[in-house]
């Protein structure tokens, strides 16, 4: 029944439906409605141009792991060349009930692929009657990147970062991914996007393992502060129009995104300490 | 070569009406309901693995008797279609319509081809709306006639008396745990009236709802274990059970006897033995 569906022989329902196969959505997809998806755009193109210039570009995410689970922030802004494309873009998106997927990359084939990856998700659950594990769901998201190289090689890159609550192992965990599909678990804390180098050396020095919840998100903030400090595709807090990163917390009672309000007023705490000390909080030397 | 016999149309539709009302009829029945919140499904269901009742998309549920490949294939390609579809346009546009009439047309294209054993399947799609008035449960036959349900709908092999029990004990609001109850009870009186009704615990019962109070977008959620126990009890749900969603009882209506039927009952829980006839249907069986 899809507009594209070239098997609708059996009233509403495509035969292809009912065969017994897969539980991925984008196998059936591609089987069935093959140009749904975003991977199979452009894909006889062969051109070598760079096409990188056709979409915005979205930048930081940073996530970091405490005892009761895993945050995840973004800031806002999206570029294209010099010029800032939107200003509060969010690329910072629950996955499912337990997971959380950032993106950094070609914004609009990033977002596209997070809404096929939340369906994917979805799908199986609701076929197989239980949720993937969490390296499950962070296979699956390789499994799409790699889908997505053809592009990447033309500049369209989409390099996520995959978070959420393990239930079995009872912890916070991290995946990144490279353009071609490569899966790395980090631990700790780890940041893609531009200003991930600058976002990551703060991290170094005010993440500790044991940190809470509310504490976890502020270090998360200053290094996203840390990051549009040094990264001109990196947004800042805009304190004026009230735009704040977008912050998910992933634990064991599922993903909840931190409220504007609440990321406010720990943003105007934050805005308030560099006015003393500009390069944000100092750690010891020894 | 022997010439086969010939057989009359309606004698054709009838022997396959027949046969597929036949393998319905050994099932156990399938009550879905309003209430207070939403839409709850009720199953005998003594398996833990195998569902009668299933998620199809955000605001929509599932139930089926009869075959259970059958029904599981129909299950699954439900959510095919409306992953799919929800992909291509918008979550907002997978409607519960949509999908009874692609069922429809599926199950109606099946009965009345010849080749094709038809499907051993009863079906119900239901959806959340906006509102509690929004609300829809469509029942699909094997033949592919639709039903559109008002307050309650029964499926299986003793549904009449189900219907029954049904139609005198349902009124508009009841909270969770009295209409899972009603429903336990309609369930357990399939012997008809003047028999006892047969007790059904926990592990008897498949429950779900698709709960309008639920923050997340998917609406559906199953209901088992010591919740499920706490309902059947009559207990008020505490809020301590992990899923704080104040979708237990509002303590609105008495646990044991819901308030009298209102009279405008009369086109609910149409039997299971005459398919209602819709126009540009499949068409029903010849009884």
């Amino acid at each position: 029944m899809s507009p594209s569906s070239p098997d609708v022989t059996r009233g509403g329902l495509p035969s292809a439906f009912l065969r017994a196969g897969t539980s991925s959505f984008v196998e059936l997809a591609t089987a069935v409605a093959p140009d749904v998806l975003p991977s199979s755009r452009l894909a006889g193109s062969t051109s070598t141009t760079n096409l990188g210039d056709l979409t915005p570009h979205g930048t930081t995410i940073v996530a970091a792991t405490f005892p009761g689970g895993v945050v995840v922030a973004g800031d806002r802004r999206a570029t294209m060349g010099n010029m800032i494309a939107q200003r509060d873009i969010e690329k910072v998106f629950p996955a499912d009930e337990f997971s959380v997927v950032g993106i950094a990359g070609a914004a609009g084939l990033a977002v596209e692929m997070v809404g096929l990856f939340q369906v994917e998700l979805e799908h199986y659950e609701k076929i197989e009657g239980a949720p993937l594990s969490l390296v499950g769901k962070a296979n699956r998201l390789a499994t799409m990147i790699r889908g997505n190289l053809p592009l990447a090689m033309q500049g369209l890159a989409v390099v996520p970062l995959f978070a959420g609550w393990d239930e079995a192992a009872r912890m916070g965990r991290i995946f990144s991914y490279d353009a071609t599909g490569g899966r790395y678990e980090e631990h700790s804390f780890f940041s893609v996007g531009s200003g991930s180098i600058f976002a990551r050396g703060a991290l170094k020095k005010l993440y500790r393992p044991d940190l809470s919840a509310a504490d976890t998100t502020m270090a998360v903030l200053q290094a996203l502060y840390d990051a549009a400090d040094d990264d001109s595709a990196t947004g800042g807090p805009d304190l004026a129009r009230r735009i704040f990163p977008v912050v998910m917390v992933a634990g064991p009672d599922g993903v909840e995104r931190v409220g504007d309000d609440q990321v406010g007023t720990m943003v105007d705490t934050l805005v308030g300490g560099r006015r003393t000390r500009p390069d944000g909080p100092e750690a010891p030397v020894v | 070569m022997s010439s086969p016999f010939y057989v009359a149309p309606e004698q054709q539709m009838k022997d396959r009406a027949d046969f597929a009302r036949k393998g319905i009829g050994r099932g156990r029945s399938v009550v879905v309901l309003h209430y207070a919140d939403g839409i709850v499904f009720v199953a005998e269901n003594r398996s833990q693995a195998l569902h009668k009742v299933g998620e199809i998309y955000d605001r929509i549920g599932f139930a089926a008797v009869g075959r259970y490949n059958e029904f599981e294939n129909l299950r699954q390609a439900g959510i095919r279609y409306a992953d799919l579809r929800g992909y291509s346009y918008d979550r907002t546009d997978v409607t519960a319509r949509g999908l009874a009439n692609a069922y429809a047309q599926l199950l109606g294209g099946i009965f009345s081809s010849g080749g094709e054993k038809p499907y051993e399947v009863e079906i119900i799609v239901a959806e959340l709306g906006p509102g509690a008035a929004d609300d829809q449960i469509y029942r699909l036959t094997y033949d592919g006639s639709i039903g559109d349900e008002e307050h309650f709908a029964v499926m299986g092999g003793s549904a009449d008396a189900s219907a029954e029990v049904l139609r005198a004990g349902y009124a508009d609001g009841l909270d969770l745990g009295a209409a899972v109850r009603l429903a336990v009870q309609a369930l357990g009186s399939d012997a008809g009236p003047g028999t006892p009704v047969r007790e059904l615990g926990v592990d008897a019962l498949e429950v779900a709802v698709l709960d309008r109070t639920r923050a997340l977008p998917r609406k559906f959620r199953r209901v088992a274990g010591p919740r499920l126990a706490a309902l059947l009890a009559g207990e008020a749900t505490t809020a301590g059970n992990g899923d704080g969603n104040g979708s237990g009882d509002k303590a609105s209506a008495s646990t044991t006897s819901p308030a009298a039927p209102e009279t405008s009952l009369g086109a609910a829980g149409t039997p299971t033995t005459s398919a209602p006839e819709e126009p540009g249907q499949a068409p029903g069986p010849a009884s």
